[in-house]
């Protein structure tokens, strides 16, 4: 028993470093799309302390209109110019109708406004586009599909071209979040908004226009993310459960650090995809990448309750 | 007129502190215990009872649960469909191995094993808060889900992997099982519930109500008073998961007849979490409120449009109500976010001195 647990997993894991590193990373692209979808949870949650639960139905929601569109005979690039239109309709709309009367109230009622949000979003958007699974235009959109083969120490590696592309643009969306946020004077306003609302009101800061512009960044992420998990997966309902993998992302990094859920998010990629396929399977019956981030979260914030790259936590009577 | 408190002089603190101060109140209270206990069950037909009487009951039941947690020791919690599936479980292997055990007494000590989950899942509320909690309450939701899957012994071993209730005697007439009138499930869930919701009212009045508001107002000041947080907030989970446990015993065991493991995903954790916020955090009666507008409108939407002679497929209706039931929830939340509880309350206020508006 104690062998299968402790020796076994990495006797395995070095006799055959090939399939190691195509766990790894296999594990390192979906770790790069729950670390898209915390970005859009950070960015929320940093300028108006709401914890966005409608991100995951967000990003099916973008993938939807995009796959959608196209299927109406819309050119692929066009549509995703649409779809980005979409999403800031759905900014302005939630800014109007949902946020603005709520300003002020506690965490958790923002918090149960959101998943008000993602249910209403579930059923338009099963009304619209229906419920079946839909294939991502990958190709239109001009991704490539082949695949790239290695061979390292006499082994077999294959990576998907479109995996890689994922990883690229991932981490140029990510360079350019940063970029906007340090070195323009809205990402001023958005960081200012963070670190104290009623300051930043007083210097003038229009909180509605911020907030506007932040669903909207979080909708452009969503639409990136839709379009890389469709490409792998299809576009259905079923993508709202990474949503909830987001959640120990977001614990794991810290609820305020971009950096956080990047680290967060690919830690969480790689480790789960291990723990499945060298202790869940032979082990546990399989099926452990329901809650192996969780616990795996949990565990680190019993030892630092602000996750790996939170704000410090403060606390005063 | 009607709802005067004028002239109802309370001579000794007893009286003062009493369950209901004021007259009306418990007249109130006995009508509608009257119409709960005689005139409901002697109206009803078998479809109110399936789709509105027993699981409105049972969703306050869990709600109720919730909100000792959350509303009361103002713990976030996701995790309550995880909960009741453990007290559902529980009650499935209590009633197997020992068959000769009364139903009843099944149902009310399986609670007990969720209590000691709800308790072992607690222990990080002693270091981690807010959100933060919120989210690792989410862990015992996925791991427990996980583990009714694949613990074969928890279901024993069925070959569908889900659990089916037996008939159950008490007393010589059948209370649970294909064999059971809804009749007599539903006075059983309506006597456990009367029960449960007595003593949570009792709970939250007394001292270690107090306690556990004390702990949600602000925990570090209530430290600061002596008040034991590591007590408070342990027997707050443990309370909560108990009554939640029961609640998921009698979900199974008088309503659904049958479980298979996601029926305790997460949607019905966020079931339970919208009927506490719209009925009210912190409040008892708010959960019956929440309960009765959660389960009641799918089914006044669904039977609507045929009432109306209005044709649409049963699945655009289902995805309607989705769309419905979110929307509703906002605007709930932005009328009145301390929930149906505190526009009653208000209300009460408006009829003691109505017809003059100060």
């Amino acid at each position: 028993m104690l062998n299968d647990i402790f020796i076994k997993p990495f006797v395995d894991m070095f006799s055959a470093p090939d399939f190691l590193l195509q766990v790894l990373w296999e594990g390192l692209v979906s770790g790069i799309l729950y670390a898209l979808i915390a970005l859009g949870f950070v960015l929320i949650f940093r300028s108006s302390r709401i914890f966005n639960f409608a991100q995951g139905i967000m990003v099916v929601f973008a993938a939807l209109t995009l796959v959608g569109l196209h299927a109406m005979g819309v050119p692929a690039w066009i549509c995703v110019l649409l779809t980005l239109a979409v999403m800031f309709g759905l900014a302005v709309t939630i800014e109007r109708v949902v946020l603005r009367p709520l300003v002020g109230q506690p965490d958790i009622i923002l918090f149960m406004a959101t998943i008000g949000i993602t249910l209403f979003l579930i059923g338009l958007g099963e009304i619209i586009f229906g419920g079946e699974n839909k294939v991502m235009i990958t190709e239109e959109l001009g991704i490539p599909t082949d695949s790239v083969v290695l061979e390292p120490w006499g082994g077999l590696l294959i990576l998907e071209q479109k995996d890689i592309t994922a990883v690229i643009v991932a981490a140029l969306l990510v360079v350019a979040l940063l970029a906007f946020l340090n070195k323009t004077r809205m990402g001023r306003a958005i960081r200012a908004l963070g670190d104290d609302h009623q300051a930043a009101l007083s210097v003038g800061i229009s909180l509605q226009q911020i907030w506007v512009l932040v669903w909207f960044i979080a909708g452009i992420i969503a639409l990136v993310t839709g379009i890389a998990w469709g490409a792998r997966a299809g576009v259905s309902f079923a993508l709202e459960v990474i949503a909830y993998k987001a959640l120990p992302v977001l614990m794991l990094g810290g609820l305020e650090s971009i950096t956080g859920a990047i680290v967060g998010g690919l830690m969480i990629g790689m480790l789960e995809k291990l723990f499945e396929i060298y202790w869940g399977q032979p082990l546990l019956g399989g099926n452990t990448e329901t809650w192996f981030a969780f616990v795996l979260a949990l565990i680190v914030l019993l030892f630092r309750p602000q996750g790996l790259f939170g704000e410090r936590i403060i606390e005063r009577v | 007129m009607l709802y005067r408190t004028a002239g109802q002089f309370k001579t000794s603190y007893q009286a003062d502190q009493a369950l209901f101060p004021v007259r009306q109140d418990a007249f109130l209270l006995a009508v509608i215990l009257a119409f709960a206990w005689v005139i409901f069950p002697l109206m009803a037909s078998e479809f109110a009872y399936q789709t509105l009487l027993i699981p409105i009951l049972i969703y306050s039941l869990a709600a109720l649960g919730l909100n000792i947690l959350t509303g009361y020791a103002g713990q976030l919690s996701l995790g309550t469909a995880a909960f009741m599936g453990v007290g559902a479980y529980a009650c499935y292997k209590l009633v197997t191995l020992m068959p000769w055990l009364n139903p009843v007494v099944a149902i009310l000590f399986s609670g007990v094993f969720s209590a000691g989950v709800g308790v072992a899942f607690g222990i990080p509320s002693l270091r981690i808060k807010g959100f933060y909690l919120a989210i690792a309450t989410l862990a015992a939701q996925f791991f427990l889900v996980w583990l009714f899957e694949k613990w074969g012994w928890l279901y024993n071993y069925n070959a569908s992997g889900a659990i089916q209730v037996p008939n159950l005697e008490m007393f010589g007439v059948y209370v649970a099982g294909p064999q059971a009138s809804s009749v007599t499930q539903y006075y059983v869930v309506l006597a456990i519930v009367t029960l449960m919701t007595l003593l949570c009212i009792n709970l939250t009045r007394g001292n270690l109500g107090r306690t556990w508001k004390a702990t949600r107002d602000m925990d570090i000041a209530a430290e600061l008073i002596g008040i034991n947080l590591m007590r408070s907030k342990l027997t707050a989970f443990a309370v909560s998961s108990y009554v939640v446990g029961v609640a998921g015993a009698l979900f199974v065991f008088m309503w659904r007849g049958a479980a298979e493991p996601n029926l305790f995903d997460i949607p019905l954790s966020f079931r339970i979490l919208f009927i506490a916020i719209i009925g009210g955090l912190g409040s008892v009666l708010g959960n019956y409120l929440g309960a009765i507008l959660i389960v009641g409108l799918p089914v006044v939407l669904n039977t609507l449009p045929e009432a109306l002679g209005i044709p649409i497929s049963s699945a655009t209706v289902e995805h309607l109500n989705i769309m419905i039931v979110g929307s509703l929830i906002i605007f709930f939340l932005i009328i009145e976010p301390h929930g149906l509880a505190r526009l009653w309350a208000l209300i009460r206020e408006k009829l003691i001195i109505w017809p003059f508006p100060h």
